[in-house]
């Protein structure tokens, strides 16, 4: 009986694919590995490296503590290497209009209640929900893929990550 | 134009299968293929890759723009109305004018779908499961399978597992990991929530919830931010359609490799293999045809834009091809 093994990739351990050509463009894939992103970024970027629309998946190399941040729509993060401590806070005011997009950073301690905690492995799926704030932290270089939409503080970086040939 | 001539199945034939009848396109089926004519042509096809395409047809309500069941048959969907053609994305039967299209209101074509599936598919088999995980397609009618033919489309309204919403997978409800995924970490996030806002403070092992799917090419939404939905899916074998984009459409692989043979969406002709390993994301352009093929069972998450304005976007021709240009 076949004894299977899942190929899960990291920080330290990826191997890219890419496009091969018959008769097309590789930029319209727009392809690229969010470990080698991840290694490229400086801690706490949020770099697109998938966009429809409004509607980006970002990467983040967590690494340290990041600020406060507040988001006016859900957003969800999936832990795809290491380990995230994040913590949740009900802000006393709201800090950020419902109708905006994309999180945006906190000045400073955002005054407000303690909602929780949430210690996230790879594999983990977080809510970091509308209206309330939230930080992140990483005692050791970690990546998150984060469903948000395009904000304030989003990188595109599409011509140095992307495969171009 | 839409029609409405249906006919539900009369008596079955001397393999036990009825035939079936939806505006000027006829079905039948025997032991081994499926039989589709219409006013200007005719086409024969595998029982089990029909089978497995129809399946997916029907649960994913239509999906987005062009479902193939191969080079000759499927649907486009025009999100109420729906297209049943035959050769019109397949360039040597448009020049011979063997091709042929007409448009069915989407409950009268999805009717007609499930009663071929309740009709045709065997007690043994389920379409949706991975070839080493069901019984044979083939052969003489032996029975029905009703729980595997109606199932749906798993939706979160904002996250699996949170108060009200979709739930997680376990051993006692009934989804126990998959033999392919025996070495997936099945440990839980630790999550401390102040009492009042336990439907804010959720988290779950997407990878454990993953590593728990009874089925095959089915993306199921697991989170909600406003119209983008996050859809992963479990991959192994072959995707049973050829899915045409009317949208762009993303990719991040999460686990193992699937390579993607895509096709331009109107002539079928090659344009390239992307080749996804874990950690590779791609979009797949709104005008390409793409099908996948997954060695081993692996984790794939299908990124939508579910978007309203789309459609019209759409039909307008408004709608990007790729989502960045740089």
């Amino acid at each position: 009986m076949t004894t299977y093994k899942t190929v899960f990739a990291g920080l330290n351990h990826f191997e890219k694919g890419g496009v091969e050509v018959i008769n097309d463009n590789p930029k319209n894939y727009v392809f690229s590995n969010m470990f080698d992103v991840a290694n490229h970024a400086k801690p706490w970027e949020k770099v697109a490296i998938a966009k429809n629309l409004e509607y980006v998946l970002e990467v983040i190399r967590a690494e340290g503590v990041s600020s406060w941040r507040t988001t006016p729509h859900d957003e969800f993060a999936l832990v795809m290497d290491g380990e995230i401590v994040i913590d949740l806070l009900d802000p006393v005011k709201p800090l950020v209009s419902p109708s905006a997009s994309g999180s945006i950073a906190v000045d400073g301690e955002p005054e407000g209640k303690v909602m929780g905690k949430v210690v996230a492995r790879r594999g983990h799926l977080t809510l970091l929900p509308a209206g309330r704030c939230y930080r992140m932290s990483a005692s050791s270089p970690s990546v998150v893929l984060l469903q948000t939409v395009f904000g304030p503080d989003t990188v595109e970086r599409w011509f140095e990550i992307c495969q171009k040939y | 134009m839409t029609n409405t001539s249906i006919q539900l199945g009369d008596a079955p034939n001397e393999h036990g299968y009825r035939p079936f009848t939806l505006g000027g396109f006829h079905f039948e089926r025997d032991e081994h293929f499926v039989h589709v004519q219409w006013p200007t042509g005719r086409h024969v096809a595998a029982v089990e890759p029909f089978l497995k395409a129809l399946m997916r047809d029907v649960a994913w309500n239509f999906f987005y723009g062009t479902v193939n069941f191969d080079s000759v048959i499927g649907t486009v969907n025009h999100y109420g109305n729906v297209d049943l053609f035959a050769g019109r994305f397949n360039e040597e039967y448009r020049k011979a004018e063997l091709d042929h299209s007409e448009n069915f209101p989407h409950d009268e074509i999805k009717e007609t779908f499930q009663a071929i599936l309740n009709d045709w598919v065997n007690e043994e088999f389920d379409p949706f499961a991975a070839p080493m995980e069901t019984g044979s397609a083939y052969g003489e009618k032996t029975g029905s399978n009703g729980a595997a033919v109606t199932r749906t489309r798993i939706a979160a309204k904002r996250m699996v597992g949170l108060p009200a919403d979709e739930p997680l997978r376990s051993d006692e409800s009934g989804f126990p990991v998959n033999r392919a995924f025996h070495d997936v970490d099945q440990s839980e996030p630790d999550v401390d929530v102040v009492p009042g806002y336990e439907d804010e403070v959720s988290a779950f092992n997407f990878f454990a919830y993953l590593s728990r799917s009874d089925v095959t090419w089915n993306p199921s939404v697991v989170s909600v931010c406003r119209d983008s939905l996050l859809c992963p899916t479990t991959e192994e074998f072959i995707l049973p359609i050829i899915h045409g984009n009317d949208r762009v459409e993303w990719f991040v692989q999460l686990s193992d490799e699937i390579i993607w043979e895509v096709e331009d969406r109107e002539t079928g002709k090659p344009r390239a293999k992307v080749v996804m390993k874990a950690g590779d994301c791609a979009a797949m352009p709104a005008d390409i045809r793409h099908q996948g093929f997954s060695p081993k069972r692996s984790m794939l998450l299908v990124w939508e834009n579910n978007s309203a304005d789309l459609p019209d976007l759409i039909a307008r021709g408004e709608a990007p091809t790729v989502p960045v240009t740089f």
